[in-house]
């Protein structure tokens, strides 16, 4: 079975923002919510890198661990998947996650948090793959279909990947041994609790 | 000759090429490498345990490329938290467990007098039962947040844990209001009677109130009261402000105080429980006599004496309190 991560080669990404539009757009995510964002790191300055980012899908997730309602749930290839029927919007997954994936839309008096809304890996959640109702909460289903997440398809430079953690770590692996340098796999460690040796 | 004049044209060409090269060298190695400048993301770690860059989208707080600190809150509130909520609140139970069995309720002395005076205006009880009963909805949601999934959750599976955890959570942010407004009455209302003074480490020193069995004099407010008085003012005004910060995300501060603003708040906030579970068992079971301050506003005269000698003293020469030695030897009414 296939361990689906991502990995952005930050040494690739020209910070166009396509991966965030498409996301946007593929899910229909409402306004202010971003399930992926694209970070540069000292702007301007020399040595400046940006790096695409959303969701990890961490091994042993932190948000998964700390739901009070016990909301969260990795699926075979590993994609940290939640549930919005159960989520209370509490916030705590937003505390515990180490990259800022999850969102809450604004609903109700005092800035009260509705349901968490987070990338998906572009599977969905736990109703019928393909159905309406998965659509609507949580976005479409490109896994069902035997597609890849739209950010990393779509990206201009093949800074972002995504798909099975071995195969993208040696696509990457690949990459820096022909032109001679990389910056890491970013969030890895983090994530993954490994990173790749290059 | 010729061939020698061309060797020495080769040789002068080959050193001119040589040099163009040497010179251009660190230009190219400086293509080659562009990463010797770049930022590493295990440097910006180490250096700031967190990696925070510029974005173009306009919510400027994603900003926070990585916070590996969610990591730690994640240990406190999975392990540490449960542990010092779990000692906290089990412990005082056990506490008055014990204390109960060996004590049983500390009974009035000198019995009932017949008589009363009043000690509870009708606003005053109206203040702390409105902090009370908010208190109570906010400890059990509170703890339903920490304790509910290994606790509640096998019981009642997932779809009804999430429902009654839906409302619980409604119910804690909207009852915060009544509750902080009580918390600000109570330290205004009540703050002339609560000042530490010299009764206080006297009645500290002779044990009073339900744990020796001596009655030391206080006023108004013994020892024992008045740091129940600072623990729900002090600990409600923490548990105010935190979870203030909490609800409204992002208005004070960034994701590393909210995460503070949460240790805090459910410290603070499982201690304040097993103290006023200790408060519940001294105005209820523990105390004969003592539920009626806040029940009718009325106690007995016998009783005030007991606990608040200096106080009965006080509402005499006000004129406000029945005077004089024994019911029996008062003249008929």
């Amino acid at each position: 079975m296939a361990r689906m991560k991502f990995l952005c080669d930050a040494d690739r990404c020209i910070e166009c923002n396509a991966c965030v539009t498409a996301c946007k757009n593929e899910h229909e995510v409402p306004w202010g919510i971003n399930r992926r964002r694209v970070v540069t790191i000292n702007d301007g300055k020399p040595g400046e890198r940006s790096v695409s980012m959303a969701c990890m899908h961490c091994t042993d997730a932190p948000c998964a661990a700390v739901c009070p309602v016990n909301c969260f749930y990795t699926t075979a290839d590993g994609v940290v998947l939640h549930s919005k029927d159960l989520c209370i919007g509490c916030g705590y997954c937003f505390y515990a996650c180490p990259f800022g994936a999850p969102q809450y839309p604004k609903v109700g008096n005092f800035g009260s948090r509705g349901k968490m809304d987070k990338c998906t890996f572009c599977a969905g959640g736990p109703e019928a793959d393909g159905s309406r109702e998965e659509y609507e909460k949580y976005g479409a289903n490109r896994l069902a279909e035997g597609k890849l997440p739209l950010c990393a398809e779509m990206c201009s430079t093949k800074s972002l990947l995504a798909g099975d953690g071995e195969i993208i770590a040696q696509i990457y692996k690949e990459r820096v041994m022909k032109r001679g340098y990389g910056s890491g796999a970013w969030g890895w460690k983090t994530a993954y609790h490994e990173t790749i040796e290059s | 000759m010729a061939s020698f004049g061309r060797f020495i044209r080769l040789a002068v060409g080959a050193c001119a090429f040589l040099l163009v090269i040497a010179a251009s060298a660190p230009c190219i190695a400086q293509q080659v490498n562009p990463t010797a400048s770049s930022v590493k993301e295990q440097q910006l770690l180490q250096e700031l345990n967190r990696i925070q860059g510029r974005v173009s989208i306009p919510d400027q707080r994603s900003g926070v490329l990585e916070q590996p600190a969610g990591r730690d809150w994640r240990e406190f509130h999975n392990v540490t938290l449960r542990w010092i909520g779990g000692i906290a609140i089990l412990g005082i139970i056990a506490v008055m467990v014990i204390f109960y069995l060996t004590r049983g309720m500390v009974r009035l002395e000198s019995g009932r007098s017949g008589r009363t005076i009043v000690r509870f205006t009708a606003f005053e009880r109206f203040v702390h039962w409105m902090t009370a009963t908010c208190f109570i909805v906010l400890a059990i949601s509170g703890l339903n947040i920490t304790f509910g999934r290994p606790l509640l959750l096998p019981l009642i599976g997932f779809e009804a844990f999430s429902e009654w955890s839906q409302w619980a959570k409604y119910a804690h942010i909207y009852l915060s209001f009544p509750f902080t407004i009580g918390v600000v009455l109570i330290f205004l209302m009540w703050i002339a009677g609560n000042i530490p003074n010299k009764v206080d480490v006297d009645w500290l020193k002779r044990g009073g109130g339900i744990v020796g069995h001596d009655h030391p004099p206080a006023y108004r407010f013994n020892a024992g009261q008045k740091a129940i008085y600072w623990i729900v003012v002090l600990g409600g005004g923490a548990v105010a402000v935190t979870g203030y910060a909490l609800m409204f995300p992002f208005y004070l501060s960034g994701i590393e105080g909210m995460q503070l603003a949460q240790v805090v708040h459910s410290i603070v906030a499982v201690l304040f429980i097993a103290a006023m579970l200790a408060h519940i068992y001294i105005g209820t079971v523990g105390m004969e006599g003592a539920f009626e301050a806040m029940g009718t506003g009325e106690v007995d005269l016998n009783w005030a004496r007991e606990h608040h000698s200096l106080w009965v003293e006080e509402e005499q020469a006000k004129g406000q309190a029945p005077s004089g030695g024994t019911p029996k030897a008062m003249p008929a009414e």
